[in-house]
């Protein structure tokens, strides 16, 4: 009897989940698959190899260590992660939130408020103003030559520069949010008493407030460096990768290998590589999630 | 100690005003630019505003056909995440707590995948199903990449409703459909346009899907429509361009808002329980 019931749990559970199912597998898993094989071969929708794909093993993956154009893109994607993502979004969001702390609640909200609308803001958009403000003409330039700095081509002669603000401007808001969470629950007495026992700002940071904010810093990271490495928009429409392959991220070489020169298989490989480092981080993620969640309830335990 | 503190609050008041002003400057610009006649890259201070620019902008077909492409895409996107991500919630917040929970985990880390990384096999499947370029291949794709956080979302929200009241339903003779449908919906509407939202907001503001996946200009949504205006270099009208952005993003402003709203209503339970 209890067997059958299951048998029926589970058909039930079976039909609520189809058309998710359905779609993620089609859709979503389905390429994850083709990715994997695809990247081992040398398909191509234009020359020899389009009309006879071949299985290359691994080649794909030994070309891009002689590839220059891939070791431009790896440095650059290198570039953009430290400087945009972990040193713009996460340092920046964290100064921001550490700053905030304390101050009138109508100020922080305006604060939050603006740096919130540069993330909800979509990606085209950021780009457009962006350009607008590196122009030649533009903003910047405006501004800087109040103290006689001539006009720079931010877009054409500092491509990475361009892009790391662009996108460090944009995505500031998430750590922000995730830190004042943190640090609203550090609690009070700890640093009190640490003041007391003769500790100075700085020790405090170090040694108390960044170990007790230890978890969302794991999470902010992942989520910051995925989110990064996988930028693609913003780039694209702000410089186009350019000028010569300037500003070309991984993403972006990807993109022109796949879509450009038509190198699907060689594209692929890209793909799997960012797949690949995209997966590790979630894993990491989720593992960190895990932890932060077992001493919490632990302490609502003890209390009950 | 205190003059320190003093010097220190002040400062720190200092670099978030100065820092909060450099964020808003992009947006200061749209919004001047949006209704100034003789807008130009830099900031000029506008002697007349109107609406010119909204007008121009709208004179061209491609602005409205964007927006209704975008609207189009993400309506039906979203009603396909929304029924499927209830549909799949509910198994996984119901039955058997520790597969869901596994599951779930599995979603959230699904979510985490970068669309980026898989578009080109995606692209080659669209090609040979002929979904290329359409919109069904842009809808059935994009609603996928939404599914796992979706999924995710929506099972945490049905988490926080009790299964005593369900239980309830059935001793009246309720099926489980009908009980998911009566009695547990109803008491997550907050996390149901949470969810809503979040996903409608995607799809509103996708680039790098349609940009990919549809080549005819007559079905590019509004956010592909922008980059191929300012692509262009020389013949950028500044001013127009402004005015459309300013439209485009107006919903995910007003979305945003609504959504955080109905978040801190969401983990309440309103009344569905005694006590």
């Amino acid at each position: 009897m209890k067997d059958k019931i299951q048998m029926r749990k589970g058909m039930k559970a079976t039909f609520f989940l189809l058309p998710s199912l359905a779609l993620l597998v089609t859709f979503f898993i389905g390429p994850v698959v083709l990715a994997v094989f695809y990247s081992m071969t040398n398909k191509a929708l234009t020359g020899s190899a389009a009309l006879a794909t071949e299985f290359v093993g691994f080649a794909n993956f030994v070309e891009f260590f002689k590839d220059p154009k891939f070791s431009v893109a790896f440095s650059n994607t290198m570039w953009f992660l430290v400087f945009s993502g972990l040193i713009g979004q996460m340092v920046l969001g964290f100064l921001i939130a550490y700053l905030m702390q304390k101050k009138n609640k109508n100020f922080r909200r305006a604060v939050g408020f603006v740096v919130l609308t540069a993330w909800i803001t979509p990606e085209v958009v950021t780009a457009f103003m962006f350009t607008v403000i590196f122009e030649e003409r533009g903003v910047i330039n405006q501004f800087l030559a109040q103290f006689g700095i001539g006009p720079t081509a931010w877009l054409f002669t500092f491509p990475m520069v361009s892009v790391i603000v662009a996108n460090a401007w944009r995505g500031a808001a998430y750590p922000m949010m995730m830190f004042q969470a943190a640090l609203d629950n550090v609690p009070g007495e700890i640093m009190e008493s640490a003041r007391i026992d003769g500790a100075n700002s700085f020790q405090i940071l170090t040694k108390i407030t960044l170990p007790m904010i230890k978890n969302t810093s794991g999470t902010v990271f992942v989520m910051v460096t995925l989110g990064t490495l996988n930028t693609f928009g913003l780039i694209y429409a702000l410089t186009g990768g350019g000028p010569a392959n300037k500003s070309t991220t991984l993403s972006m070489l990807m993109y022109q290998r796949a879509f450009i020169s038509y190198q699907i298989g060689y594209g692929m490989a890209i793909a799997l590589c960012l797949l690949a480092v995209g997966i590790i981080l979630s894993l990491a993620y989720i593992r960190f999630n895990n932890q932060s969640d077992r001493p919490k309830k632990m302490k609502k335990r003890k209390v009950a | 100690m205190d003059k320190r503190k003093k010097k220190y609050t002040i400062f720190s008041y200092i670099i978030l005003t100065v820092l909060a002003i450099a964020v808003a400057i992009p947006f200061i610009w749209l919004f001047i630019s949006a209704f100034n006649p003789t807008a130009a890259r830099t900031f000029t201070v506008p002697e007349v505003l109107n609406f010119d620019n909204f007008k121009t902008a709208w004179s061209n077909p491609r602005t409205m056909q964007g927006f209704m492409n975008s609207a189009f895409i993400a309506v039906v996107q979203t009603a396909i995440v929304i029924v499927c991500s209830v549909l799949a919630a509910y198994p996984l917040s119901r039955y058997g707590l520790k597969i869901g929970n596994n599951i779930s985990m599995v979603m959230l880390f699904l979510s985490a995948v970068p669309i980026t990384a898989i578009m080109v096999p995606v692209f080659q499947m669209l090609v040979s199903l002929k979904l290329i370029d359409t919109y069904t291949g842009v809808i059935l794709f994009s609603a996928a990449a939404a599914m796992p956080y979706a999924i995710w979302m929506m099972k945490n929200f049905m988490d926080a409703v009790p299964t005593e009241l369900e239980e309830a339903a059935w001793v009246d003779g309720s099926s489980r459909m009908g009980s998911m449908l009566k009695v547990v919906l109803p008491l997550m509407v907050p996390g149901l346009f949470t969810v809503t939202i979040f996903t409608f907001s995607g799809a509103w503001s996708n680039f790098f899907v349609p940009f990919i996946l549809i080549q005819s200009t007559a079905k590019m949504p509004a956010a592909v429509n922008l980059q191929q205006f300012f692509g262009m270099n020389d013949t950028v009208q500044y001013g127009p361009l402004a005015a459309y952005s300013l439209v485009y993003i107006m919903p995910c402003f007003i979305l945003y808002f609504l959504a955080q709203n109905y978040m801190s209503k969401g983990f309440t339970m309103s009344g569905g329980t005694k006590g």
